[in-house]
Formats: C-alpha cells, sequence, structure tokens
C-alpha cells in the first residue's frame, strides 16, 4: 500500500425520489486520520456513510478505497475489503449475552482469512475484545443478558463488533449520542488507541465539543452539500456553518 | 443424571416405543403426526432464520412428485427416490424462492404463498405428471415398520440434529438474520447465502415428508399443493413453541391427534378445532413447549446436578 489517500470521494451525488440527498461530495481521506463529520440533522450524514459502505447506491459519483473502485459494491464485500462501521441506531441480541453478541461479526469471512482459515475459541475471542472496550472482565458484565445493559455498555458492544473485523477503516455514526459525559469520557481513550494503532476512523457526530477534541479535521454537511472543511477548531468559526447550525442572523 | 437426560429420553422413547401398542388406523395417524412434526420443524427453521413461509405445500409437494416421479417412470426403489427427492426437492424449491429471497417480512410470505397454488394449476393445465388424475400405482415401503421407524428415526435425527444446529455459531448467524439483517451484512457475511442454506434444509425437510407420504399412499396428486400443509406445520409451531423446533414436533403431536379424534362429531369438527387453537394461541402466546420448559427449569433447585 502507498503513501496515497486511503479514501477518495469524487463526485458523488445520491437522490431519493426528488430529493437531493448528497449532491457534489468530494473529500479524501489520508491513513491514520479522524475526520469529524458534522451537520444539522437531514443533512445527509448517514446518508454518506450508507453510500461508503454500500448500503446505499449512489446516483452519481466515485468512491476508491485503497485505490480500488468500491462504489456500488454489495456491502459485505466492503466490509471484507476493510471498511466496517457502527450504525446509529444500537439493536443487539437483547435475549443473548453480551458477549454472544460478538458471534456473528467473529463469524466474518474476513476474520477468518485473518485467522488463517481458523476461527478458534469465538467466545474467548469475545471475551477478550469486549474487555477491551471497557467490559470488565471481573465484573461479569459481559455475561449479562444484552437487554440488561445500560446504554453506555450497548453502544461499546456496538464498538466492539466493528473492532473485531479489524478494519483499516472505521466509519462510527453517531458513537456519542444518548451517552452522558461520563460515558462519553469513557469511550474516548477506545477511540485514541484505535488510532494510536493506525486506524483510519470517520466519525458522525453531534456531540461537537467532544469531538473537536479528537478529530483531525472536521467536514460540514448541509443540505447534502460540503459547505465547510478544515481543522476543528476554525471550522465553526465560519460564517456558513453558523448560519447552518444557528439559521440565518 | 435423569433430569438432565429426561427432556430427551421422553421424545426417543415416546417416537420409538409408541408406535408397538398402536393398531393399524393409529399408526397411520402416528406417520402423520411425524410427516406434520417434520413439516413444522421445515417452517420454524425458515422463520427462526427470518423467512416466515405460508408454503410448506411447495416443499411437500414438490418432494411428493419428485419421488413419484422418479418411481413411476423409471421404477426406482423407494429407499433411492427418498433421499433423491429430498435432496433435488430442496434445490428445487430453493432455484423457485432464490429471486425472492431479497423480500423481506409478509412480501416473502405471500410469495410462498402463491407458488404452490400456482403449480397446482399448472399441473392441472399442462396434463404433466398425470395431471388431475396423478400418478397411482407407485411402489410403497417393503414394510410398515420401516415406514413407521425410517420416519420416526429421520423426525429424531431432525429434532435433535437441527436444534443443535440452531444453537451453534451458525445457526446464531442465521438468527442474527432474522433479528437484524445489517448487522450481519455489516459483519461481511453474504445473508442470501445464508438464507438460501437454511432455505434449502427447510425445503429438504419438507420434501422428504412428502416422498414419504407419496409412497405411504402410492398415489401422488394435486392435493399434495393442498393449503393444509402449509397452515397446519404454522399451527403446530406456533402452538407448541416456536424457535425452539422441539416446541413444533410438540404441537403436531397435539394437533394431529386431535383432528382424528374430533372426526367422530362431523361438521362441528373444525369449529372445536379452531375454538382450541385460540385458546391455546391466547392463553399460551409463548408456545406449550416454553411453558413446560420454563416449569421443568423450577425443580432444579431440588435436583442434584452432578
Amino acid at each position: 500500500m502507498g503513501a496515497g489517500p486511503i479514501l477518495e470521494v469524487t463526485g458523488l451525488y445520491k437522490n431519493f425520489g426528488g430529493v437531493q440527498a448528497i449532491s457534489d461530495l468530494n473529500f479524501i481521506l489520508n491513513p491514520g486520520e479522524l475526520l469529524g463529520v458534522i451537520g444539522p440533522n437531514g443533512s445527509g450524514k448517514t446518508t454518506a456513510v450508507n453510500l461508503i459502505t454500500g448500503f446505499v447506491k449512489p446516483t452519481e459519483g466515485e468512491i476508491l478505497f485503497k485505490g480500488e473502485a468500491i462504489t456500488g459494491m454489495a456491502p459485505h464485500k466492503i466490509v471484507r475489503r476493510g471498511i466496517s462501521r457502527t450504525f446509529q441506531m444500537v439493536k443487539p441480541f437483547y435475549q443473548l449475552p453480551a458477549f454472544k453478541n460478538m458471534i456473528i461479526p467473529l463469524y466474518s469471512p474476513r476474520v477468518k482469512k485473518m485467522r488463517g482459515g481458523k476461527y478458534g475459541d469465538r467466545d474467548a475471542v469475545a471475551l477478550d475484545l469486549l474487555e477491551e472496550v471497557g467490559f470488565e472482565r471481573d465484573s461479569m458484565v459481559a455475561f449479562k443478558s444484552a437487554g440488561a445493559l445500560p446504554q453506555g455498555y450497548l453502544k461499546r458492544l456496538e464498538l466492539a463488533k466493528a473492532i473485531a473485523l479489524n478494519p483499516e477503516l472505521m466509519i462510527l455514526d453517531e458513537l456519542f449520542s444518548g451517552l452522558s459525559l461520563a460515558e462519553v469520557a469513557g469511550i474516548v481513550p477506545i477511540i485514541e488507541k484505535l488510532r494510536f494503532q493506525g486506524k483510519t476512523l470517520i466519525m458522525i457526530e453531534h456531540r461537537l465539543k467532544e469531538l473537536f477534541r479528537i478529530a483531525d479535521r472536521v467536514l460540514v454537511l448541509n443540505y447534502g452539500q460540503k459547505i465547510a472543511e478544515g481543522d476543528a477548531s476554525q471550522v465553526m468559526d465560519r460564517p456558513e456553518v453558523k448560519k447552518a447550525y444557528l439559521g440565518a442572523e | 443424571m435423569l433430569y438432565l437426560s429426561a427432556p430427551r429420553l421422553v421424545p426417543v422413547l415416546g417416537f420409538l416405543l409408541l408406535p408397538i401398542f398402536l393398531n393399524a388406523y393409529w399408526q397411520k395417524v402416528f406417520l402423520s403426526v411425524a410427516v406434520f412434526g417434520l413439516l413444522a420443524i421445515s417452517w420454524d427453521i425458515l422463520a427462526q432464520s427470518g423467512m416466515i413461509s405460508l408454503g410448506q405445500a411447495l416443499f411437500f409437494g414438490v418432494g411428493a412428485y419428485a419421488a413419484g416421479t422418479l418411481n413411476h417412470y423409471f421404477g426406482w426403489h423407494p429407499l433411492v427416490t427418498l433421499p433423491l427427492a429430498s435432496i433435488f426437492g430442496g434445490l428445487i424449491c430453493t432455484g423457485v424462492l432464490l429471486p425472492v429471497l431479497r423480500l423481506r417480512g409478509v412480501y416473502f410470505s405471500m410469495v410462498t404463498l402463491i407458488i404452490p397454488l400456482m403449480l397446482v394449476r399448472i399441473v392441472e393445465a399442462t396434463k404433466v405428471f398425470g395431471g388431475t388424475e396423478g400418478l397411482s400405482g407407485i411402489d410403497a415401503l417393503p414394510s410398515h415398520w420401516l415406514e413407521i421407524y425410517l420416519v420416526a428415526l429421520v423426525l429424531l435425527g431432525a429434532l435433535f440434529g437441527f436444534r443443535r444446529m440452531m444453537d451453534s455459531d451458525y445457526g446464531l448467524v442465521l438468527k442474527g438474520i432474522a433479528d437484524n439483517d445489517r448487522s450481519v451484512i455489516n459483519a461481511g457475511i453474504n445473508i442470501y447465502w445464508f438464507k438460501a442454506q437454511a432455505l434449502f434444509i427447510s425445503s429438504s425437510i419438507g420434501a422428504f415428508s412428502g416422498a414419504f407420504m407419496t409412497h405411504v399412499y402410492m398415489f401422488v396428486g394435486m392435493p399434495v399443493f393442498a393449503l393444509d400443509y402449509s397452515i397446519l406445520p404454522i399451527a403446530a409451531a406456533v402452538v407448541g413453541g416456536p424457535g425452539t423446533l422441539a416446541g413444533a414436533v410438540l404441537g403436531a403431536c397435539i394437533l394431529v391427534p386431535l383432528s382424528e379424534i374430533l372426526r367422530g362429531i362431523g361438521g362441528l369438527r373444525i369449529v372445536l378445532y379452531g375454538l382450541f387453537l385460540v385458546v391455546f394461541i391466547v392463553g399460551l402466546p409463548e408456545g406449550i413447549f416454553h411453558f413446560i420448559q420454563r416449569k421443568y427449569h423450577q425443580f432444579e433447585r431440588w435436583v442434584e446436578v452432578d
């Protein structure tokens, strides 16, 4: 792999009927970067994620991952290439213990390939991965049924499911939403650790303060268009961003 | 030890020993129970994988016609046609439903409901496979004890085998597709490939029961696509407790003999039968098996388990 960008999005358009959900989106992402994507509700953030991960096919445009086109590819194939995501709405198996929820990602062909054709003991791997995201082993919290877990743990579980696939690019869709400050503070070190391991991340967030503290670069969407991009500390000072967030003056 | 083995011994001994004490008429009912038990298992596997089928008759009918054709036109022995009809019946049904695997929920159900009804009309209109007359003079299995024990063993094998499968990690992936397919896709798993596998397993079981009944009746005709074969397995699985396979078999063990007992009272049979179904679904919505399981586990604290 060269030094080129890990993700290149060029001229991306998506219409839902007459609604222009994404129009002319362009950006690049370098390996190891953390890109924050912000914007008001309905500005097309989640649609952008769905387009990159293949859950939605773009009307026009091109997406290159590690220099290869993944535009319009089936979502499971994109995951196998190394992009994994979390969902805004966490929907685990509520009746199963938390660690059993990890079995599905550990069943992935990508994991099988990485482990040289062997899956190994999935339960043990699941417990290790959960410990990494803060399911303390002594507390037995990983053995509790997912339905009994508080939102903070469910988000950690969602994160662990993405980490299990050992992706090169992780897209975290509103990971912090619905969490208390303390819970966010508990998750931030996990993200810092992922960055330290060289993962590239895209974070869709509404929690701007927490995001700006960790993001290298921020991209602002409004009505499906990129209205600003740049350093976290400067982007909010731009008039067009202020207007999108606070309304016209 | 008995505490752990009893739940397994009861169905095994029941299915293996009961036929010895039955007269010829009730032995036929026993075959019917086993066949509907298999169809209910077949329905339950699909339902657990997120595909609610209203057309078990498709699997049953295709298997029945496959066995009938192989025996009638080629003269192959029933012990050859049974496995062949199961496998090829399964492949045919999977192939037919492959294009609609992308449909979810009620849309998938509607297609499965329509296809067997369509096939009946095709057989009627084109007069293939004997048309409205059907194919008669099909060989029976060599002995009626073989009949009974073959179907009993297949049922027990399917019950325990597929229960184990659904409890394994593979089964968890299938249940994951039913629960939240996007999250399974997001693991890099091709859900359509897994759904097709579940469909093949389910339709093979259904095709086996159809093929088996063809050799029992020594006849195959358009009734094999009847709605009974679609609806009764669902009723059995729902009354017995869906999502367990054991509940499906238990439901068949209750509903099929009940239907026979009620035969004596004539026209009101369907009303009473329907009333019974309603009472059970309202009174025990979790299903009989879940109820028994829950009560049985309450004994645990009195029993020493080593």
